[in-house]
C-alpha cells in the first residue's frame, strides 16, 4: 500500500510533516536528513526541489531554494540520490514538492517512473492548475501510484475545496493565512475559524496546515480541527544555523520540541 | 478585420493561444486571477467605462499619438516608413495605455491598492501616474540592480507619490521585482489589483493588457488609411521583451496575413554571447509567471537570468501570444544586437530628430532586414523616447561622433 496512505490510515491527528531543501546546506545531506526526521519521529517527510523562481514561498525557503541550486541540485540529481534508500530502511512517507516547470523539463511521464522506482509516495505541485491536472496529468499520476495533494488557503470558497478534495488523494494542505510560506502567522482566532468552518465541510482527504508552524504551540493550535500540521521554513532556519556535526543531533531534538 | 471563425492567434475560451497561456498560479492566487477573469470583459466592455478609459486616452493621454512619415529614414531605406509616436504619450511610452484601462478594472472591483513590477521603471512610472491621478496606494517592486542603474525613473515615482520597494531575491532584477510583487498580491489578495506591465501573467492578463494596447493598431488603421488610401501596411515591425506595445501594434492585423508581423528581440551581445535576452533563438517552451510560454531556461527548467543593453527587453520570457505567433509563424522574430540598437537609435535621432528609447532602437534595427520594396509601406511602433538611456547613449557619443 502507498505509505502516505497508510500512515493516514493509521494515524488520523497529530501527523507531523517536515518540509526540507533537496540540496540545502550541502548537496548531499538529502538521505542523511531524511534519516535523521525518521528517527526523530516525522510521520511524513517533504522534499523540496529547488527553483529559481519560487513565488509562493518567502525568504527562507528563497534562499534555501537559491543555495541548493547553486550546490548543483537538479532534478535528475535528486532521484539520484534518492535511488535504493527504500532498501536502505527508510521507511517514512516521502512526497516531493516544487514548481512545475523543472517536472515539464525533466518530463512529467519520466518524472512518474522514477517517483515510483525510487519511492516516492506523492507530490505537492503548487503551481499545477486543478484543470490542467484533471486534464492531462491525473491518469499518469495514478498509473504510478503517486498521491496528489493540493492546496487550499482562508480565501478558496467552500465549492473549490470541494472541488480539489474530490481530486486530491493524499492530503488536503491548508494554508494557514493569505501570505508565503514562513509568514508569521498568528494562531488567532480567524484561523481556528477558519479550520474549523474546512473540518465542517467533511472532507474525504486527510488535513495538514502550513505556513507559519514554528513551535509545539502553533503546532498544537493547528492539530486541533485538522489531522496534523507541517513545519518548513522553521526547519530550513535549523539547518542554516546548525554546524554540520550537530545536525542528526538538532533534528532530533527539533521534532521533540514540536510534539512536547 | 471581419473575423467569421475564431482566430487561432487570440485567446480561447480557457485562456490558452494554441498550447501557450493558462493560468499557472498557486492556489493562494487563484480567488485573484478567477475574480478578474469572470470580470474583466464585462467592466471592459460596458459603455461608461469605455466612455472613461477613451476620454483619459485623449485628454490625459495625449491620444491618438500621431502616424508621422519618415521621410529621410525612408530615403535612407528606399522604402515608405511610417512611425507610430507611442513616445509622445504621457510619460513617453505606451506602458501608460495599459495602466489606464488596468486603474479602471481596479477601482471597479473595488480594490484599495495597487502593487506593479518595473525592470527599467517605464511601467513603474506609468502605474505611479496613475494612481496618484485616482488616488490609490501605489507599491512598485523593483530589483535592487535595477534601482540602482535606473535612478531618475526611481525618483519620478517617489516623486509621484509610490513606494519603491527593492526586489533583493534571486537575481534582483525584473523577474524577480515580478516574483516580488506576485508575493505581495499573495498576502494581500482581497484589497490589492496587481497591474501587470506586459502581456506576460496568468490568463487574463495577457489577453487584458493586450487590449488595452490594441489601440495602437486600431489608430494606425484609421491614419494610414487618412494618410495613404490603405489600412493594412506590408510590414508592421516592434520591439518584444514581454512583448505589450507589439501585442498592440499587431493586434487588429492579426488576421490579415499580407501584413507580415516583425518583432525585434534583444540579442544583447549576440545570440551565442551567454548575454542575451533573445528568448525565441534561446528558449523553450515552459512555465514563467503563471503562463505557459517559451523561455530561457536550463535543462533542468531553472529560469535563466537574460542580459540587453535595454532594460525594457532584460526579461527570460515572451507573453504566450507571442509564443504562438512565433510557433506558428504568424510573426516573424529578429535577433538584434545591442550594437545593431545602438546604430538605429542614432541613425533616428540624426535623420528625423527623434531620440528613440533603447528598446524602440531595436525595432529600427529591422528596418534593413526586412527587405522592403520602394513601394511597401512600413510602420514601426515607436513605443518610447529615450530620456531615459540618455546616461547610456552618452557613453556612446564618440563613436557616432
Amino acid at each position: 500500500m502507498n505509505r502516505l496512505t497508510e500512515l493516514f490510515q493509521r494515524k488520523t491527528a497529530d501527523v507531523l510533516n517536515v518540509y526540507f531543501t533537496a540540496g540545502f546546506p550541502q548537496l548531499n545531506d538529502t538521505v542523511s536528513i531524511l534519516q535523521a526526521l525518521q528517527e526523530a519521529g516525522a510521520d511524513l517527510v517533504e522534499i523540496g526541489m529547488p527553483y529559481s523562481d519560487p513565488v509562493a514561498d518567502g525568504e527562507t525557503i528563497q534562499r534555501s531554494n537559491q543555495q541548493a541550486l547553486e550546490n548543483g541540485m537538479t532534478v535528475a540529481k535528486l532521484f539520484e540520490q534518492l535511488q535504493g534508500i527504500r532498501e536502505q530502511g527508510i521507511t517514512v512517507p516521502i512526497l516531493l514538492m516544487g514548481y512545475l516547470n523543472p517536472v515539464v523539463q525533466f518530463g512529467v511521464e519520466k518524472f512518474c517512473q522514477r517517483c515510483q522506482a525510487t519511492g516516492v509516495d506523492g507530490v505537492i505541485l503548487p503551481d499545477l492548475p486543478l484543470e490542467v491536472y484533471e486534464r492531462q496529468y491525473r491518469p499518469l499520476f495514478a498509473q504510478y501510484g503517486l498521491k496528489v495533494v493540493f492546496l487550499v488557503t482562508p480565501q478558496t470558497s467552500a465549492a473549490r475545496v470541494r472541488q480539489l478534495d474530490a481530486l486530491a488523494d493524499g492530503f488536503i494542505y491548508l494554508v494557514a493565512a493569505a501570505g508565503t510560506t514562513g509568514a508569521q502567522t498568528d494562531m488567532n482566532a480567524d484561523v481556528d475559524a477558519y479550520l474549523s468552518r474546512t473540518k465542517a465541510l467533511g472532507l474525504q482527504n486527510p488535513t495538514l496546515v502550513g505556513f507559519g508552524i514554528s513551535d509545539a504551540a502553533s503546532f498544537a493550535a493547528a492539530s486541533r480541527h485538522t489531522t496534523g500540521a507541517i513545519i518548513g521554513s522553521a526547519f530550513i532556519r535549523l539547518l542554516q544555523q546548525t554546524p554540520a556535526e550537530r545536525q542528526p543531533l538538532a533534528i532530533k531534538e527539533f521534532v521533540h520540541s514540536i510534539r512536547a | 478585420m471581419t473575423a467569421t471563425a475564431p482566430s487561432p492567434y487570440q485567446v480561447d475560451a480557457h485562456g490558452y493561444y494554441g498550447p501557450f497561456g493558462g493560468a499557472y498560479v498557486p492556489e493562494m492566487l487563484y480567488p485573484n486571477v478567477e475574480e478578474l477573469r469572470d470580470n474583466y470583459l464585462r467592466i471592459t466592455q460596458d459603455p461608461e467605462f469605455q466612455r472613461e478609459f477613451q476620454q483619459l486616452l485623449t485628454d490625459y493621454v495625449g491620444r491618438p499619438t500621431p502616424l508621422f512619415l519618415a521621410k529621410r529614414l525612408s530615403a535612407e531605406y528606399n522604402t515608405t516608413i511610417y512611425l507610430k509616436r507611442e513616445d509622445l504619450c504621457h510619460t513617453g511610452a505606451h506602458k501608460i495605455n495599459n495602466t489606464i484601462g488596468q486603474i479602471l478594472v481596479a477601482k471597479r472591483l473595488g480594490k484599495k491598492r495597487i502593487v506593479a513590477e518595473t525592470g527599467a521603471g517605464q511601467h513603474g512610472v506609468a502605474t505611479a501616474t496613475v494612481c496618484a491621478l485616482m488616488g490609490l496606494e501605489c507599491i512598485v517592486y523593483m530589483g535592487e540592480i535595477d534601482i540602482e542603474r535606473q535612478k531618475p525613473n526611481v525618483d519620478r515615482m517617489r516623486m509621484l507619490g509610490a513606494k519603491v520597494v527593492p526586489a533583493k531575491s534571486g537575481s534582483k532584477t525584473l523577474k524577480d521585482a515580478t516574483n516580488e510583487a506576485m508575493r505581495h498580491w499573495i498576502s494581500n489578495p482581497t484589497d490589492t489589483h496587481y497591474i501587470i506591465g506586459s502581456v506576460v501573467g496568468p490568463h487574463p492578463y495577457p489577453d487584458m493588457v493586450a487590449r488595452f494596447q490594441s489601440v495602437i493598431s486600431a489608430e494606425t488603421i484609421s491614419q494610414l488609411l487618412h494618410q495613404t488610401g490603405r489600412a493594412t501596411p506590408d510590414f508592421m515591425l516592434a520591439c518584444v521583451g514581454g512583448g505589450s506595445n507589439a501585442a498592440g501594434a499587431f493586434y487588429h492585423y492579426l488576421d490579415e496575413p499580407k501584413v507580415r508581423l516583425i518583432a525585434a528581440e534583444a540579442a544583447g551581445q549576440g545570440i551565442a554571447s551567454g548575454h542575451s535576452a533573445a528568448t525565441t533563438a534561446l528558449g523553450k517552451p515552459g512555465i514563467l509567471h503563471g503562463a505557459s510560454t517559451i523561455l530561457m531556461q536550463t535543462e533542468d527548467g531553472q529560469v535563466t537570468e537574460p542580459y540587453s543593453i535595454s532594460a525594457g527587453l532584460d526579461y527570460p520570457g515572451i507573453g504566450p501570444q507571442h509564443a504562438q505567433l512565433f510557433a506558428t509563424g504568424r510573426a516573424e522574430f529578429l535577433s538584434i544586437t545591442d550594437k545593431q540598437a545602438l546604430d538605429a537609435a542614432f541613425q533616428l535621432s540624426r535623420l528625423e530628430g527623434i531620440i528613440p528609447a533603447l528598446e524602440t532602437g531595436h525595432a529600427l534595427a529591422c528596418l534593413p532586414l526586412i527587405g522592403a520594396k520602394k513601394d511597401d509601406v512600413v510602420v514601426v511602433c515607436l513605443s518610447g523616447r529615450g530620456d531615459k538611456d540618455l546616461a547610456t547613449y552618452t557613453k556612446h557619443l564618440e563613436e557616432y561622433a
